[in-house]
């Protein structure tokens, strides 16, 4: 799948934001005054942020507002009325906080689990695809949720937690790859796409258009395997080896919280760029792919 | 409403008959004649007359080699477009309700003044069939001609989808295939249709006729015809064996 920047920083700053609201939300850590408000600037400005590159990925935004409609349904609508809905309860939990010195401890539990949730609906977008069998797995839901609460836990203050999760997650990284890569199409061929493997193998012959089109921009998208392998050892040990042993070998204090911080986002944006990168769509096999 | 109706009253769709097609791409041309002046916004073309042009089409025609495990492999065309499936999941992923399933004849439409262009119905399809209009950034896909199959301003043999009326081959064929008795669904049944991918689940409702097996095998002409000559062919073979 073609890796759109816009969505790779969307599912990665949003992530990273909602995860850190909800640490907010459970009173981790326990700020309150003028450093609450930087903390919960820096949650929203991440959510919001990621959010709005989001937008620009639509070629049609003066709909999005439409997008709300369908919830019952639809995956991305649910995760645009969590989003909306996260931000708005952690939002006069937050003003409570910071400017009345009042923790409004349902409320924030609650916007901590509307922040998880809306990480959650975002991984289902791409779980519900069978056509892109290495996002339709059970390891994706959870890939995500540990990359908020992750990323969440390290910007929130929490060394151990942050590391342990971490750790957890580069382990459920590597997993999904290797599964990824057996999986490949699933079993979906050009002779099934096709329905002729009846008469034997299959080849393209001639493709439909001798130029580009939007199927074969957003859809046979191809990375080097040397390449990706590359991308996968720099994004594991940037994004998840290095912040957790920052936070478990050495005291914490502001400058190995930023590096941690800043290494962990350069790895996370390296996972994602794969993450679409690598995933192939069955209907790559019409076209010989 | 983007959850897909219970049942539909028709199942319209096409039979295509990969026996027949000769891949002449007649039907790509005339869906995007008729489809880019009705139906909704007009299918873009990008640097039409310059080096990389690319546009958007709701019907192509790919072309296959088939290779059997002895003798000559065989060529087939093969149209492909919005398979107007039964479980189709480019509807329920839709966040606005643009694309939607109608209840009284099955077909898959996009309203375009709902539309975000987020592209998610498209990542859905298996069969890419549906593409994002480059220029006005809406989700096109095959309507089944809506806009002329019930259409009582144009003549009645003309009450059918544009790329059908137009196949030279009479490799395409419109009807009910919820109905068992249409003629579809009988040539379907004698000619063993079948689905693409099925193990997507998405049961399409179109269907294709696969080649017909051949009464003679492919290589057969190859063959040397004159193995023991006759005739003149004989005797000059007797006296060269002299010689
Ligand atoms: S062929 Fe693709 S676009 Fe058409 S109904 Fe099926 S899934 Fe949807
Ligand atoms: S591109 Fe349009 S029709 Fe397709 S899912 Fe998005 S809003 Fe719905």
């Amino acid at each position: 799948m073609h890796p759109a920047p816009s969505i790779i920083l969307f599912t990665t700053l949003s992530g990273l934001g909602f995860g850190l609201l909800a640490f907010l939300g459970l009173g981790l850590p326990p700020v309150t005054g003028w450093v609450a408000f930087v903390f919960f600037f820096l949650a929203n400005a991440l959510a919001v942020g990621g959010l709005l590159a989001s937008v620009t990925h639509l070629a049609n935004p003066k709909n999005a507002i439409k997008a709300f409609r369908e919830w019952r349904s639809s995956w991305l609508s649910r995760e645009g009325v969590l989003a909306v809905a996260s931000l708005l309860v952690m939002g006069v939990f937050a003003v409570a906080l910071v400017f009345f010195d009042i923790r409004l401890r349902t409320v924030g539990a609650l916007g901590a689990l509307l922040s998880l949730a809306t990480v959650f609906t975002t991984s289902m977008i791409y779980t519900q695809l069978k056509t892109v069998p290495r996002w339709n797995e059970w390891t994706t839901p959870p890939i995500f949720m540990l990359h908020a609460l992750g990323g969440g836990a390290l910007l929130a203050g929490q060394p151990r937690l942050a590391a342990i999760l971490l750790i957890a997650l580069g382990l459920l990284m590597m997993w999904a790859w290797i599964k990824g890569d057996e999986k490949s199409l699933a079993g979906t061929t050009m002779e099934t796409a096709t329905g002729l493997g009846r008469i034997g193998k299959m080849r393209l012959l001639e493709p439909p258009h001798s130029g580009q089109n939007y199927l074969l921009k957003e859809m046979a998208y191809e990375v080097g395997r040397k390449h990706a392998q590359k991308l996968r050892i720099l994004s594991l040990l940037l994004g998840y080896a290095l912040p957790a042993a920052l936070m478990l070998l050495f005291t914490v204090h502001h400058l190995t919280a930023l590096i941690a911080i800043i290494a962990h986002l350069i790895g996370v944006a390296a996972g994602r760029w794969l993450f679409f990168a690598e995933a192939a769509h069955v209907q790559r096999l019409y076209y010989g792919k | 409403m983007t959850s897909l109706p219970q049942s539909t009253e028709k199942k319209l769709g096409l039979v295509i008959d990969l026996d027949t097609c000769v891949g002449c791409h007649a039907c790509v041309v005339s869906c995007k004649e008729w489809n880019t002046s009705n139906y909704g916004s007009a299918l873009s073309d990008v640097d039409a007359y310059g080096p990389e042009p690319q546009g958007t089409f709701l019907n192509r025609v790919h072309s296959f080699e088939a290779q059997p495990e002895s003798g000559c492999s065989q060529t087939v065309h093969f149209p492909k477009s919005c398979l107007h499936c039964e479980d189709a999941p480019c509807v329920t992923v839709c966040p606005t309700g643009a694309s939607y399933k109608r209840e009284e004849d099955g077909i898959v439409l996009v309203n375009e003044a709902d539309c975000m262009g987020c592209g998610l119905c498209a990542w859905s399809c298996p069969y890419g069939a549906r593409e994002l209009d480059q220029i006005f950034g809406v989700m096109k896909k095959c309507t089944l001609c809506v806009d002329r199959i019930y259409n009582e301003n144009i003549p009645e043999e003309d009450r059918v989808p544009s790329c059908v009326r137009t196949c030279p081959a009479g490799a395409r064929h419109f009807g009910d295939l919820g109905d068992p008795d249409s003629d579809v669904s009988r040539l379907v049944a004698s000619r063993d249709g079948m689905d693409l991918m099925p193990e997507m689940g998405t049961k399409p409702v179109n269907k294709y006729l696969p080649p017909r097996l051949k009464d003679v095998p492919s290589d057969a002409a190859l063959e040397a015809t004159h193995k023991t000559p006759e005739g003149l062919f004989a005797w000059l073979d007797k006296a060269l064996e002299k010689l």
